[in-house]
């Protein structure tokens, strides 16, 4: 069965005001337990807007949202509910630590689900060592720690909450190239360990291409396409139209393809790139 | 949302109203509030009230814009209805109820001061509709820089309020999002007690507070990097200048103020 399910979907910034704006225009989707899906789309395009339905911080003007096969919005007072279910990580959000400790910090998610003591320490001692963070920071104040172990910090606070959902909206922002990959990585190997689903929002191709199974191409309010990488690649001409950065190594290979060299493939990596040029070389060599 | 908050109550339009000067405007908004305070009947408060509507005529503004700014200032107005209504012991009783006695004149003393009331706010909420708080502030700085002679700071008040008005939005946008994330950490800000629910906003509160404080360290960085040292020697790239229409209202508030003061001496009722 799908955990995230969308029916007509759409959503109204300002109705009524000389502001309005379509934000996200009858989007039907379904996501399936599990999965690693990246979701893309230029500034404004209305994927944060997407994301922030699927644990109800906003409320769809038309159209249906199901978690787990609930609607949300039935009944109100089991929203809370399902925020436990859809943990969500902003933009920056190193800017939401508030806590004296990052111990307490973590451990205000899993509080406000009413878990026993023992059951938070757990599982705030388990995100501290998903983010890949050591256990003596948990008694330092979060505003003392660097950019990137403050992200991690507020990244750890939703994963305590082991949400059967896990989205993070650009979770790379502002970070050097380094703290990038670390940050990919680590939400790679929570993925693998986890088995749990995990959305990833970007605007950078070159993130999602070598993280996730399945991407989300979002543009204008609509959705363009949901698709694997591959497929979703094969459009270089067109996500380039929209504004979107396809990774450098797409680029490269898709003028190749112009100029005469035939792949079968769509290339992402840099890996599968290798590959694929030195079988083209040992072909040659046969010839 | 709260972004959807309008932000002081400025009303975009192109009307004569909103072209005239900012600092005419602030000093035909005190010549106003002179005639309302001048009249001393109700024939005078007619016209100083024919004067708001022709006001409001001209600058484009939905009448109903008109009273929207009376509401929050009710009670004041009830309250000192009652003190008049109560108070007042001269005149012919026309109620009363053991010691409490209502009179005539208390009765009209009640309307006439509550009349002025509403329209004194009415008629200084038409000067934020129709003014951008940017204007205005220009206009608060030109006006007071001649007390520079006596180290009034004129320019340094006018360029915080600047940077306040500037950081409004800035700041709804921030609480607004964190909210939504303490929200999808499980944060209640809606049920409870009032203290639960006071507790629940320090979560918002900190971080707020936090990037409130880094803001202000980034701007004043980046203000003194391009050199800001204050108000001395700056020149501005909008000059205020006064013309004919300016003249003309300072023209036309002036005859009404006239007309009032004659009603005041010739009829007064």
């Amino acid at each position: 069965m799908s955990i995230i399910k969308t029916e007509h979907l759409s959503y109204v910034y300002g109705e009524g005001t000389p502001f309005r704006k379509v934000a996200l225009d009858d989007i039907n989707l379904e996501i399936d337990e599990g999965e690693l899906i990246g979701i893309i789309g230029h500034t404004g395009s209305g994927k944060s807007t997407l994301i922030q339905h699927f644990n109800g911080l906003l409320k769809a003007t038309t159209g249906k949202v199901f978690i787990d096969g609930e609607e949300l919005f039935a009944d109100k007072s089991k929203l809370r509910g399902i925020r436990f279910k859809v943990g969500l990580v902003f933009q920056y959000p190193e800017y939401q630590l508030f806590e004296d400790t990052v111990y307490k910090d973590i451990a205000y998610g899993p509080k406000n689900m009413g878990l026993d003591e023992n059951e938070i320490d757990r599982r705030v001692k388990e995100a501290m060592r998903l983010v890949g963070l050591k256990e003596e920071l948990l008694q330092k104040s979060p505003f003392d720690l660097s950019g990137g172990q403050k992200r991690r910090v507020a990244i750890a606070g939703v994963m305590a909450m082991e949400p059967k959902v896990l989205i993070l909206d650009e979770p790379t922002a502002g970070l050097d190239p380094h703290g990038r990959d670390r940050i990919l990585g680590m939400i790679k190997e929570y993925h693998e360990e986890k088995k749990s689903t995990v959305m990833l929002v970007s605007h950078s191709m070159e993130d999602v291409a070598n993280t996730v199974s399945k991407i989300l191409v979002v543009n204008d309010a609509k959705i363009f396409m949901f698709d694997t990488p591959e497929k979703v690649f094969a459009r270089v001409r067109e996500l380039d139209s929209m504004g979107l950065t396809v990774p450098q190594i797409t680029r490269v290979f898709d003028r190749l393809k112009e100029s005469g060299i035939d792949f079968d493939d769509e290339v992402y990596s840099t890996g599968y790139a290798k590959k694929l040029v030195l079988r083209l070389l040992e072909e040659k060599k046969e010839k | 949302m709260i972004k959807d908050i309008t932000i002081g109550q400025y009303f975009p339009g192109k009307s004569v109203l909103h072209r005239l000067d900012p600092r005419m405007k602030l000093l035909l908004t005190v010549l106003y509030i002179v005639m309302l305070f001048s009249a001393s009947g109700f024939l005078g408060l007619a016209i100083g009230i024919v004067f708001l509507v022709f006001a409001f005529a001209i600058s484009g503004i939905p009448i109903k814009m008109m009273v929207k700014g009376v509401r929050p200032i009710l009670p004041v107005i009830i309250f000192t209805g009652i003190l008049n209504l109560f108070f007042i012991t001269t005149g012919n009783v026309i109620f009363s109820l053991g010691f409490l006695k209502i009179t005539d004149d208390g009765l009209s003393t009640m309307i006439f001061m509550a009349v002025r009331i509403i329209f004194l706010i009415c008629g200084t909420s038409l000067l934020t509709y129709t003014t951008s708080p940017i204007a205005l502030t220009d206009a608060i700085e030109r006006v007071l820089s001649p007390l520079r002679v006596f180290h009034f700071p004129a320019h340094e008040i006018a360029m915080m309020m600047t940077i306040a008005l500037r950081f409004i939005p800035t700041l709804i946008e921030e609480t607004d999002k964190i909210m939504s994330a303490q929200k999808a950490r499980g944060a209640d800000f809606e049920t409870g007690s009032i203290i639960n629910r006071a507790k629940a906003l320090i979560p918002v509160l900190i971080p707020l507070f936090v990037s409130a404080f880094r803001r202000a360290e980034e701007l004043a960085l980046a203000m003194e990097c391009r050199c800001y040292r204050g108000g001395e020697g700056r020149t501005r790239m909008k000059q205020l200048k006064m013309t004919y229409l300016d003249y003309i209202a300072l023209a036309v508030t002036a005859l009404f103020l006239v007309l009032i003061i004659l009603a005041n001496i010739f009829i007064p009722i």
